[in-house]
């Protein structure tokens, strides 16, 4: 894991909009394609012309974006497998016997899915994990939960580092073990990184008393975005919502 | 303020599980002093030094008796946010004190709680990163900061509340040689009253005129760091060396004319 999260560092027009715009618009954006029907062919097509447009103007090389695409792959196998256990009236496509209600089944969790998947891509390849939290903390999100997360951020890399040294520990001291054997080790090593990540947790709560803290974070403290930040970081969301409206009435 | 910068009396403490830590601890520290604070594993030295702003103690809700004053002021629950304000503490390990997305958020930590806002507020962090000569990571996370470079960034969130006096814990521990002098610099160009633990007692004698030996949750010595460093006998019986070859009395120490 990487300090800087899935940050792809450049700088680009959608890398400067204020992360609180990015959370609505994208936010937005997924609400209107969710809301789509999967028949409209057409609607999809835009949505996908409209990300793709987004993708070059914030820079983002497409080899990362596809490789990221890969966390959809549970959903795609589901997907695929649809047409095969669906049921209602069949089609023949290129000699196997599917279901139609499937095959549409399988085009609406695709497109859908994939289209919300690139779409958070482009949020969090664009937005560094620590603006990502002041557009939550700006966006009125509670600052527990605004805390937790900053503390997940911080302490990802402390403890997986954590969880390496304890595998390279085992590993120079000869441990092999089958599959099952690893498991068994990597089972038992969660446990001594549960009691060091609570310790470490306990010493993070002094520190944080012996500088003052009484419950409250401190504020993030970002500034609110203009009207025009607002504008242009919804345009693309707005674009989705008036294409879902066009094609709930198309499919009246 | 007036009166010493840290006076502790008959200072008694057990943790809740039994165990008693401390058994009756007494010194004084005046303002200005530097004050090193040595002895072996287990001898409470930490566990002092988390009484010194009220994070143990009777104060805190454990089991524990003495009092101690910081500047005049007593440690108790009505003023445990200015004497927070005034003692500082820099933990062993910076992963623990640095929690913040950023160098800068971190440091910004302490002098928001005190109430700090705005421009009054990057000024201060500012201060504290140019001491500590950080300035060009403010941005940074903490994790892309070396190992040195992280104790650097934890003293800076201690001095930006601008503490009366400065307590490190073990400083130069895991760092290596121009990192362990870079922070001597750092602390010997501060001025505050600091009272710094340590085992790397070359360390003491660079930075501290003045050594407390605590042994068994006692203190069993107090006097110039080189005249406790040249007491072999002494430093024997309390599981303390001296690195191979080193010998205190031919080096110089901080001892002003």
């Amino acid at each position: 894991m990487s300090g800087d999260g899935l940050l792809v560092a450049v700088d680009s027009p959608v890398h400067r909009i204020p992360a609180q715009v990015k959370l609505v618009a994208l936010f937005v954006f997924v609400l209107a394609v969710v809301s789509t029907p999967a028949a409209i062919f057409w609607a999809f097509g835009l949505y996908a012309a409209m990300l793709v447009a987004a993708v070059v103007v914030a820079k983002l090389p497409a080899p990362v974006v596809s490789r990221r695409l890969a966390v959809e792959t549970p959903f795609i196998v589901f997907a695929l497998l649809l047409p095969f256990v669906a049921t209602g009236p069949r089609i023949d496509v290129l000699g196997l016997h599917l279901s139609q209600s499937g095959v549409l089944g399988a085009w609406n969790v695709l497109a859908k899915g994939t289209l919300g998947v690139i779409a958070a891509i482009l949020l969090s390849a664009t937005t560094a994990p620590r603006d990502l939290l002041a557009g939550l903390e700006r966006l009125r999100l509670p600052a527990t939960l605004v805390a937790i997360l900053s503390f997940m951020v911080r302490y990802l890399s402390v403890v997986s580092d954590d969880l390496h040294r304890m595998r390279v520990a085992r590993e120079s001291r000869g441990y092999t073990g089958g599959r099952a054997g690893h498991l068994k080790a990597v089972a038992g090593g969660v446990g001594a990184l549960f009691v060091r990540s609570f310790e470490r947790g306990e010493r993070v709560h002094l520190a944080m008393r012996s500088r003052g803290y009484t419950g409250r974070m401190p504020l993030l403290s970002v500034e609110g975005a203009t009207r025009s930040q607002w504008l242009e970081g919804l345009t693309i969301s707005l674009a989705a919502v008036a294409i879902a409206v066009a094609a709930r009435v198309v499919a009246l | 303020m007036s009166g010493p910068a840290i006076q502790v009396e008959q200072l008694v403490f057990a943790y809740p599980d039994g165990r008693q830590a401390l058994f009756g601890v007494d010194f004084t520290v005046e303002p200005g002093e530097r004050v090193a604070l040595l002895g072996p594993n287990g001898a409470g030295k930490t566990t002092l030094v988390l009484h010194l702003n009220g994070i143990l103690g009777s104060v805190a809700g454990g089991t524990g008796s003495g009092r101690i004053r910081i500047g005049g002021t007593g440690v108790h629950r009505e003023h445990l946010t200015a004497i927070r304000r005034k003692v500082g503490l820099v933990f062993q390990d910076p992963d623990d004190q640095l929690f913040m997305p950023t160098v800068r958020d971190d440091i910004a930590f302490g002098p928001a709680n005190l109430g700090l806002r705005g421009s009054e507020l990057d000024d201060r962090v500012q201060e504290a990163l140019v001491q500590v000569g950080m300035q060009d990571h403010a941005d940074l996370a903490p994790h892309h900061l070396s190992f040195g470079q992280r104790r650097r960034v934890a003293v800076a969130t201690v001095l930006a509340m601008r503490p009366e006096v400065l307590v490190l814990d073990e400083p130069s521990s895991n760092l290596d040689p121009a990192a362990r002098r870079e922070l001597a610099d750092i602390l010997a160009g501060l001025d505050v009253t600091l009272l710094m633990i340590t085992h790397d007692l070359p360390y003491a004698l660079q930075l501290c005129e003045r050594s407390l030996l605590m042994d068994g949750g006692r203190i069993v010595a107090d006097g110039k760091t080189r005249d406790l460093l040249g007491d072999a006998g002494l430093l024997a019986a309390h599981r303390l060396e001296l690195p191979y070859g080193f010998n205190p009395l031919s080096v110089p120490g901080p001892e002003r004319s």
